[in-house]
């Protein structure tokens, strides 16, 4: 395969739409009626908790960050408070991006928009950017939203934890949209219908963040940006650690969910910043049913799914070789196998999307 | 020339809950509300090509499978990005058991 590009005006894209790789039809495994009915069930009760208990820490580690600022004693409860803002508000805006958290719409808008803000998304541009990822999942020259693109950046994988690739990328396009609404890219998935919501919105972003350098000027201080802002960057590794296994090192141009992501087990304080979404291969394949319905998905179809990693750890001994190898062969990706139950992967169907991809043993 | 076509029985679908129907090369969704009613839509999303029989029926609303775009199935009108464009619907009456829609 020749070199990826993964811009989406560029020749990929332009050959996924026309070989019918975009916007094709995924595989799914089978599941009752009856049993995906209860498991897309929605409910405001398990969101609204989660909600409370991270504004409240995020309110209290805050709190207590400025009241011991600017001691080293702040330090531990602003890392505490940095993880909240920086990374669990990336699974917020997603899941309620999905519109599958809450119950109740005006839950998920509120909780969405304000989760978009903290990590620098604009919550008009990213909406229809996730629709694309979730057509298109890492499918070259379509998906907005490929993590690691081939050969990998380890230098910029690496600043990602920090935050300073995104925060970087931010602010001028944030500018940009201010002034004259979506990028030409960003236009080629926004609907023009939503084009004046995108400037709305990156002038509220623009104000809030100018309001902030004012304050912290005249306090003379860069704790009111400890509080608003910084943390996207101090906070930022937790999201990108588990962000970067969501599809790190797996295959890409195919249409089985279960070739390019990957379910991991995870820590509970982990699954409660990443709201469950370490089970990755079963929100891609049915991403109708909200975060909390997700360990019980996970227990209905793992039958026909690759054995998820069993820790964070062991998910990355298995991705960042194989990264390292995509560095001297792009085509290179990691084939998990299936158990015996599963429905096999279709090889003559991916082999065409591969090309001459050699699968990794 | 419309004509109406039987699509199902009335016990075919559950309460809150929709089903598939294809007739002469054209896709449908049928719906059974929570109220007792039926009605019916073009089974396809407008926004991508998805059918909707594979999604969530909460009131009277329908939220495709893939996207979680919705719409409202009664009147057929986009209610939750991303959808932009509203969702055709087509009559429905019950004849005894029997749920029939008519079709152009």
């Amino acid at each position: 395969m020749s070199k990826r590009d993964y811009s989406l005006l560029g020749p990929d894209g332009a050959r996924a739409v026309e070989t019918g790789l975009a916007a094709a039809e995924w595989y799914h495994t089978d599941v009752p009626r009856k049993v995906m009915k209860e498991l897309m069930a929605r409910s405001d009760a398990p969101a609204i908790r989660d909600t409370v208990i991270l504004y409240g820490c995020m309110v209290a580690f805050a709190a207590i960050g400025v009241a011991l600022w600017p001691s080293w004693w702040s330090v531990p409860f602003w890392l505490a408070y940095g993880v909240l803002y920086g990374s669990a508000s990336d699974s917020r805006w997603h899941e309620c991006g999905h519109g599958t958290a809450f119950k109740t719409p005006w839950m998920n808008n509120a909780v969405y928009e304000i989760a978009s803000f903290m990590i620098m998304r604009n919550s008009a541009t990213w909406r229809w950017s996730h629709a694309r990822h979730h057509t298109d999942t890492y499918i070259v020259g379509r998906d907005p939203e490929i993590a690691i693109m081939r050969p990998p950046a380890f230098a910029k994988l690496i600043l990602a934890f920090f935050g300073i690739p995104d925060v970087i990328a931010f602010f001028p396009r944030m500018v940009t949209n201010a002034l004259s609404g979506p990028t030409a890219e960003e236009r080629t998935f926004v609907p023009q219908s939503e084009w004046g919501k995108v400037q709305r919105v990156a002038i509220i972003y623009t104000a809030i963040y100018a309001a902030t350098l004012v304050l912290a000027f005249a306090m003379q201080s860069i704790l009111p940006l400890m509080v608003i802002g910084l943390p996207r960057m101090y906070g930022a590794w937790h999201h990108i650690m588990t962000g970067l296994l969501q599809h790190g090192g797996l295959a890409d141009n195919v249409i089985d969910h279960r070739l390019n992501s990957r379910t991991v087990y995870m820590n509970p304080i982990s699954r409660f910043i990443y709201w469950n979404m370490n089970y990755h291969v079963e929100h891609h394949m049915f991403p109708m049913v909200p975060y909390h319905a997700l360990p019980r998905l996970h227990d209905t179809i793992k039958h026909d799914l690759p054995a998820p990693n069993r820790s964070i750890a062991e998910a990355f001994r298995e991705m960042w070789p194989a990264l390292k190898r995509q560095l001297a062969y792009e085509d290179f990706f990691l084939r998990r196998d299936l158990p015996a139950t599963a429905k096999p992967y279709r090889e003559d169907f991916h082999k065409a999307a591969l090309g001459e991809a050699i699968p990794a043993e | 020339m419309p004509q109406w076509i039987r699509a199902c029985a009335t016990d075919d679908i559950d309460e809150e809950d929709l089903i598939r129907f294809d007739h002469a090369g054209a896709t449908y969704a049928i719906y059974h509300s929570p109220d007792g009613q039926f009605f019916a839509t073009a089974g396809k999303c407008t926004h991508e090509d998805v059918h909707l029989c594979d999604g969530l029926v909460m009131g009277h609303l329908i939220e495709c499978p893939k996207h979680n775009g919705q719409f409202d199935y009664r009147t057929g009108e986009a209610k939750r990005a991303p959808v932009c464009v509203n969702l055709k619907t087509y009559p429905v009456k019950t004849e005894g058991d029997d749920v029939f829609i008519e079709v152009p």
